[in-house]
């Protein structure tokens, strides 16, 4: 499976995405940057973490507009996996590419921290390695993670199984203390209604490995792995 | 063509909880103004058009609104042009 990990001036979180693709689930990735109009051959799409254009205006607002977008989109639209992370959550959005839209911490803090996350949803190609229910442990940093989006939209999510990841305590409950940014019913993480586009505040690029204190990131990126490998994508990136 | 200057108000929608507003709030009370019941904290964007009329100059901060300057998912925003003294164009 050939990832494509796009950067936008701002980027952060891109080389420890392209990290984890390439030299721990061993994945052929590259990088993107956001002035290319053409996105090659490649079946993932990770837009990452960071201030792009220094969060300038909304978060994600001006780089949603970059060449690159609209390639992203087109390449969502027909079906191609797309991950956004944090900053990459928040372009979807703004891109329209997801519903809703986060604003500032309900307790206009920066939070840095771990928290626990509840897997809703175990049949999408990013969560196919969790257990339904299961409670993962992944680090967050924003500062405009509160996931808002009309009630009929929360609603809409809700029925049709689209939030994906819930903050919730270590026991799997959807506490308001758990809640660490003040999302629209403790939501982490939502999918598209077609299953291929997940957006997520976590960052499980920066837990997928011991070394790091977790390795419960290395779920999504295991689950990446055995969606590739049912579809014969290469899971192996060639030998230097 | 002549200049106009748009001056664009984007604020949070009155459904959603402000908390920069509410955080100046309870400064402001705490300083003696106890006559203040609601403070809401938005941003304001100020832009200069080379357009051929009011009503053009207006549309197209309207358009940058609906575009870029504002998301009507969590923000309102509200537009004021008025002609301004010719500002030669950016060659």
């Amino acid at each position: 499976m050939n990832v494509g990990v796009i950067v936008f001036p701002g980027s952060n979180c891109d080389h420890d995405a392209y990290h984890v693709v390439r030299h721990v689930a061993g994945f052929p990735a590259r990088f993107i940057w956001h002035k290319e109009t053409a996105l090659g051959d490649v079946d993932l799409v990770i837009v990452p973490g960071g201030f792009s254009y220094g969060d300038y205006l909304r978060a994600g607002a001006v780089a949603r507009f970059s060449p690159i977008m609209s390639r992203v989109t087109a390449f969502a639209r027909n079906g191609g996996l797309v991950l956004g992370i944090c900053n990459g959550f928040q372009v979807l959005c703004e891109a329209g590419l997801l519903p809703g839209a986060l604003l500032r911490n309900a307790d206009l803090r920066f939070v840095c921290r771990w928290v626990h996350l509840r897997a809703e949803r175990t049949d999408t190609p990013f969560t196919g390695a969790m257990k339904p229910g299961q409670v993962i442990r992944v680090p967050v940093a924003h500062g405009e993670g509160n996931y808002f989006a009309s009630d009929a939209t929360l609603d809409r999510l809700e029925r049709d199984g689209r939030t994906v990841f819930r903050y919730c305590d270590e026991a799997g409950a959807p506490t308001r203390r758990a809640n660490p940014n003040g999302s629209s019913r403790n939501i982490a993480g939502i999918i598209n209604r077609e299953g291929n586009v997940l957006g997520m505040m976590p960052h499980p690029e920066r837990c997928a490995e011991s070394v790091l204190g977790g390795v419960d990131g290395m779920l999504v990126f295991r689950s990446l792995m055995a969606w590739a490998a049912a579809r014969h994508l290469p899971a192996q990136h060639a030998a230097a | 063509m002549h200049s106009y200057k748009a001056r664009i108000t984007v604020t949070l929608r009155p459904s959603i909880l402000d908390p920069q507003g509410k955080a100046a709030h309870r400064a402001l009370t705490n300083l003696g103004f106890s006559t203040v019941q609601e403070v809401r904290v938005g941003k304001v964007v100020e832009m200069v058009l080379h357009e051929p009329s009011l009503e053009a100059a207006r549309a197209a901060a309207e358009a940058a609104c609906q575009k870029l300057l504002a998301n009507p998912v969590m923000e309102d925003y509200a537009v004021t042009v008025r002609r301004v003294p010719e500002i030669a164009a950016a060659s």
